[in-house]
């Protein structure tokens, strides 16, 4: 094994180049765990911590850019009120210690259906930076995830950064687990309202092939509050119209039984989440209306 | 490969590192500092936690080549660096810190100790003790450095602060009480300032 070292990202992409086989180590929390257990012999690990661009984040007029390698715990409590679905899912992620190595780039480049940062970065709106000596380019999140534990990404390129819509509406994220602390998701849901375009856009995780968008749950809640007139009105959403977006959102997962939880517990627990985020989500964008038209 | 580090205040020069070997391996079996613990070697049970650069981290996580000029503090130094951070320095030289030999030789002598004063034990350290916080040990080191880090960044922790901070250390003996226990005693004799 040879240990890669580039001190710039013009030297790792160069380096990435000429080895397509070498894997990227950042935080280190999937791919030392593989080297640890002999799971993963790669000839060559490539540090990307001497790149300090990729720790560092830029808050701009719609969007964040997020370096790939900021920690979850600075997510948490740097970029909260930007990001406030990717807080909450980075706050749920291992431990401490975890998050202070762990971050997007990483989750993105084990493309796990169990990573934390995925329904967060669905339902946000998200494009992913890759680049290689060839050039750079934007994949959106909605076609990054190819397959269980596989991406978009070409061998020659690496992860950047990651463009994430900036909050327009309140967010929400939630995650079965058997603790709060130190646990794979057994299913995770995030939801985000965006007012400005009025949508609502979910991200499931834990209960596909891959991290995915409920999206007949989307066209069907964004039909019904139109119709209603709720982005107006900001009444309570109609029960039945929540309970209908839940039991689509669990029909949208395909997952499996395994030693987390079965298929059937998965389907259930999504819909559960969906109807509960939702309520939260509407609550805060119903009390922040309310303020509104008081002011007004 | 060569990887030059600091370790508790002295740099120190680790040899014939293979790439894949982790910063607690090179701790452990090439600098002679066994108080980081190694269990899960997967970043669940935090008995492996030592300060990089001041972060808490598993260091069965970090790649050797990654500390690479950094610093890192185990739980050997821990008495040292809480002792310099009292002083509040902040201008560790070179002839600070704490040697290997030191390290090494490093006991808990808790007898001698009582008074929580010059006994070679950090506050929290010593609360533990106190506490009766340690049973059979493995996880006390990791717990040690992660709490003594929270108490840094927030002198006065609530109960939950307190659980969050150590979520990612595991024991499975104690139940957590006493770890409660010796981490609300370090925390209020630190704001007595005893």
């Amino acid at each position: 094994m040879d240990f890669l070292r580039p001190a710039s990202w013009e030297e790792a992409l160069a380096a990435k180049a000429e080895h397509p086989t070498a894997v990227p180590i950042a935080g280190g929390t999937d791919v030392m765990v593989e080297i640890n257990f002999d799971h993963r012999r790669p000839d060559y690990l490539m540090d990307l911590t001497r790149i300090g661009e990729l720790s560092a984040w830029e808050v701009g007029q719609d969007t964040v850019r997020l370096g790939a390698s900021v920690p979850y715990a600075t997510i948490m409590e740097r970029l909260r009120p930007e990001l406030p679905g990717l807080a909450l899912a980075s706050h749920t992620v291992a431990s401490p210690q975890i998050r202070n190595r762990g971050g997007v780039g990483g989750n993105l480049g084990t493309a796990s259906p169990a990573g934390d940062a995925h329904p967060a970065l669905l339902a946000a709106g998200a494009e992913v930076e890759v680049e290689s000596v060839r050039g750079s380019r934007r994949i959106p999140i909605d076609d990054f995830y190819t397959g269980v534990k596989r991406n978009a990404l070409a061998p020659d390129e690496l992860i950047r950064a990651v463009h994430i819509d900036k909050a327009d509406g309140p967010q929400q994220y939630s995650k079965v687990g058997t603790r709060n602390a130190m646990v794979i998701a057994v299913c995770a849901f995030g939801l985000a309202l965006h007012p400005g375009t009025r949508t609502v856009r979910t991200g499931i995780g834990s209960a596909a092939p891959t991290p995915i968008r409920a999206r007949a749950a989307e066209d069907f809640l964004n039909a019904a509050l139109e119709e209603g007139g709720f982005w107006d009105n900001g009444k309570i959403i109609t029960p039945s119209v929540a309970k209908r977006f839940a039991d689509l959102c669990a029909a949208a997962c395909n997952p499996i039984d395994d030693v987390r939880g079965t298929a059937s517990y998965r389907r259930h627990a999504v819909g559960v989440m969906a109807r509960r985020t939702l309520t939260w989500t509407w609550e805060s964008y119903r009390g922040a209306h309310r303020t509104t038209e008081g002011v007004a | 490969m060569r990887v030059n580090f600091t370790v508790n205040g002295r740099p120190q020069q680790a040899d014939d590192v293979w790439e894949g070997e982790s910063l607690l391996y090179v701790l452990r079996e090439r600098l002679g500092l066994p108080g980081s613990k190694n269990a899960c070697e997967q970043g669940e049970c935090g008995s492996c936690t030592v300060r990089l650069d001041g972060v808490p981290v598993c260091s069965c996580l970090v790649a050797a080549g990654q500390a690479e000029g950094r610093e890192v503090v185990t739980v050997e130094g821990l008495a040292e660096y809480a002792r310099l951070r009292a002083r509040d320095s902040g201008d560790a030289d070179g002839a600070c810190g704490t040697s290997l030999d030191e390290a090494k030789g490093w006991r808990a002598d808790g007898a001698d100790a009582q008074t929580g004063e010059g006994a070679g034990l950090s506050p929290v350290q010593q609360a533990f003790i106190d506490a009766g916080a340690v049973q059979c040990g493995f996880c006390t080191p990791g717990l040690l450095v992660a709490a003594d880090e929270m108490l840094e960044r927030n002198p006065d922790p609530s109960d939950a602060d307190i659980r969050e901070a150590l979520s990612g250390n595991l024991c499975r003996c104690t139940g957590y009480e006493k770890i409660m226990d010796a981490v609300r005693l370090a925390a209020a004799r630190q704001s007595e300032g005893v």
